[in-house]
């Protein structure tokens, strides 16, 4: 177990590191350098820009140096906390990030659990009504969310918020709370407005999931150890559940770090709508102003994000299947 | 129904793998007699809501094919005097309570809002504009080929017909979204074709020839599976030149989408072909001195074929979806061209959408063809596998 949980950190790590190149890549891709950019938006702004911290910034970012030294300078600043500029906000990236990223991570993983939540019974209860109303009902309103783009179910859940229950739903906080320190009160308002994206986020994916746990569950009842269990007596649900079930989730556990590249998508789109304090917003308005050092080092962080949920759902699979090798 | 030899050779790989399944039944009268193609489409044909998907998918596209002969107005074309003019409704019964034959629809007036301080257009009953059909309006060519001026429907001036309303600049919402979904509608198709090339050529690659290559290609295929996908797409159009024509961002942005959409096609191609790898007939093909070339073309892509179709059908909609998010976003599609993803633009805040409600029905266009696809994909998936019962 040591030596598979040591493999796939070596695995980890140089997925991060080719990551890395093209996270600078695209930095790099649009024309001209940072500095130019810099420099012009400072002309716009009204203010010259002093020779001394051209040169300052030019070598911190070893602009004058082949690609590879930059790219070298870029990826070890990374390590040391070093995220480099963010042009239009002018301040250090890192200070942009941290507490916009754990805003996402939390409604990502809030996003997941509730997605298992919903789907793992739904897809059980569809399997054994295979046909019946309810599994039909399961497969339309599924298919629905699966067709919906996340924004526009946002808009809409927002709409009908704001209209019969007149509750603001946008942002995470309610306004009173936005700077106040954390407290419970704090906490049940942040409980209030999670909902929402989460929801939104969570449809999609809950839709897959229930299709595919569904398709599982119809497999392994066709196995003969359920038909053997029936045999022996067993009630019906211990048949499903500790029989049935427990094989049959198995695939999805592989399925959890697949899915989390599409809840932290969906989340990114859902909070240009919602007004989140997450990533999304920022990353996006980054990407519009070609500000490419904020933009670069979000996408690594997401990314980095999903590499490290990928390694532990490996973890959780190798943990709870005993079937798996660590060759 | 007669068969070429050739035919006869195909069904035989098909029933070899059928053998190999242990789950799938074989259903013996069918065996041989027809095409696997035609028990495919037999099969397709049974279920209901993916034809019924086939044909409302078709209607769209001839819609927006024909778009010009389907709008009396240009979706460029500004109306300042009817500024987000809500949709004029087609009526039969006129004030006084009579029938008429002849739709129409009531002309407008405005009024101020005088809480909001807001112009607000209203339709105005005591003006009647019947509606005409197959009427000569604004000059177009039919497929850029034949010049014509006709239109399916108009009324006279000074009247107007905006049958789902006007937006934010006074252009009519029936022609945007007409205009836009060649657009929207497209950037699937087109998509979906380069993810078929990229992802079956190097799923065939990798999978029959392993080794180094096929190491390298799923390392490729990891990597670029562990980007959140949206944030991936939307630097990398972030990143296309904002001076590029309206078509060359089109492509670009095609590419762009296939360029993460072809990973999981290939992991499944080379999945199929490695077990394709261990078959009898690939051995025989083998000892009577085929190519690789041959042994690909002939005994693997056909018997892969119908796989890549049902990935292939089922990742158009996530491409309709990701366009409209990355549009909507504002890195995608660019104004003046639109696509549904553009329009939905408008409506990015509740308190647009809750004034003017009609602004979102490009979203239930997204939503149509969304699950169309989705329901085709599913009607294909079920069926080619006719043997399975």
């Amino acid at each position: 177990m040591l030596a598979y949980i040591a493999r796939r950190l070596i695995y980890m790590v140089s997925t991060l590191i080719l990551i890395s190149i093209v996270g600078f890549g695209i930095i790099n891709l649009p024309p001209g350098t940072y500095l130019d950019v810099y420099i012009a938006q400072r002309q716009i702004q009204g203010t010259s820009t002093a020779e001394s911290e051209i040169e300052a910034l030019r070598k911190r970012f070893a602009l004058d140096q082949p690609l590879h030294v930059q790219y070298w300078k870029w990826a070890t600043g990374f390590v040391r906390g070093d995220f480099g500029r963010s042009f239009q906000y002018n301040r250090e990236v890192k200070d942009l990030i941290w507490e916009r990223l754990g805003y996402t991570i939390l409604i990502s993983v809030a996003t997941l659990l509730f997605t298992w939540a919903i789907a793992i019974p739904l897809g059980v209860y569809a399997a054994t009504h295979q046909y019946q109303i309810g599994d039909n009902l399961a497969a339309v309103v599924g298919m629905a969310g699966l067709s919906i783009p996340n924004f526009m179910l946002a808009l809409v859940l927002m709409v009908i918020a704001q209209r019969y229950f007149g509750q603001s739903v946008g942002g995470l906080f309610s306004n009173e709370y936005i700077d106040a320190p954390w407290n419970l009160a704090k906490l049940w308002d942040l409980l209030k407005h999670l909902w929402l994206p989460v929801v939104v986020v969570g449809t999609s994916g809950t839709a897959g999931l229930m299709r595919m746990m569904r398709g599982n569950l119809l497999d392994v009842l066709n196995m003969q150890y359920v038909q053997a269990a029936r045999a022996r007596g067993l009630p019906e649900y211990a048949v499903i559940w500790k029989h049935a079930v427990r094989n049959a989730i198995h695939p999805l556990i592989m399925l959890l770090g697949m899915s989390l590249p599409s809840i932290i998508s969906g989340s990114l789109v859902v909070s240009v709508v919602l007004s989140l304090p997450t990533t999304g917003p920022l990353y996006f308005e980054a990407l519009r102003n070609q500000d490419m050092f904020l933009a670069g080092t979000f996408l690594m962080f997401l990314s980095t994000a999903l590499v490290v949920g990928n390694f532990l759902a490996d973890l959780l699979l190798a943990w709870i299947d005993p079937r798996i090798r660590y060759e | 129904m007669a068969q070429t030899p050739r035919q006869r050779l195909y069904t035989g790989e098909e029933l070899a793998l059928e053998a190999s399944a242990p789950v799938a039944t074989v259903v013996a009268t069918d065996v041989g007699r027809w095409s696997i193609w035609y028990l495919i489409w037999r099969r397709f044909l049974r279920n209901r809501l993916a034809v019924a998907s086939v044909v409302v998918l078709g209607i769209l596209y001839v819609l927006v094919i024909f778009a010009d002969f389907f709008t009396p107005y240009d979706h460029l074309t500004v109306n300042e005097d009817f500024v987000l003019r809500p949709p004029q409704r087609l009526r039969w019964i006129d004030p006084e309570g009579n029938f008429r034959w002849r739709p129409f629809v009531y002309g407008t007036q405005t009024v101020l809002d005088t809480e909001n301080l807001l112009w607000i257009h209203e339709d105005d009953p005591s003006q009647i504009y019947p509606v005409y059909f197959f009427v000569r309006g604004r000059p177009y060519k039919i497929l850029g080929l034949f010049e014509t001026d006709i239109h399916l429907y108009g009324v006279e001036e000074p009247g107007t017909v905006f049958l789902l309303g006007t937006d934010r600049l006074g252009r009519d919402m029936v022609a945007r979204i007409l205009f836009g979904g060649r657009v929207s509608l497209s950037v699937g198709l087109v998509g979906v074709t380069l993810t078929i090339l990229l992802g079956s050529i190097l799923g065939t690659i990798s999978g029959y020839f392993g080794g180094i290559v096929d190491m390298v290609m799923q390392r490729v295929v990891e990597l670029l599976m562990s980007f959140p996908d949206v944030a991936l797409w939307a630097a990398l159009a972030a990143a296309l030149p904002p001076d590029w024509s309206t078509v060359k961002r089109f492509l670009a942005i095609s590419v762009i989408l296939s360029l993460i959409g072809w990973t999981s096609l290939a992991r499944q191609v080379r999945a199929k072909v490695l077990a394709y790898r261990e078959m009898d007939y690939t051995a025989a093909a083998k000892a009577a001195g085929a190519s690789h070339t041959r042994i690909i073309l002939v005994h693997m892509l056909p018997n892969a074929l119908s796989h890549i179709i049902v990935v292939a059908t089922l990742a158009i909609p996530g491409m309709i979806l990701a366009e409209t998010a990355l549009s909507f976003l504002g890195l995608g599609i660019l104004p003046p061209a639109v696509s549904w993803g553009t329009l939905l633009q408008d409506a990015q805040t509740v308190s647009v959408v809750v004034k003017h409600p009609w602004i979102m029905i490009p979203g239930a266009f997204v939503i149509l063809a969304v699950l169309c696809y989705n329901f085709i994909g599913d009607g294909i998936r079920d069926a080619v596998d006719p043997y399975a019962i």
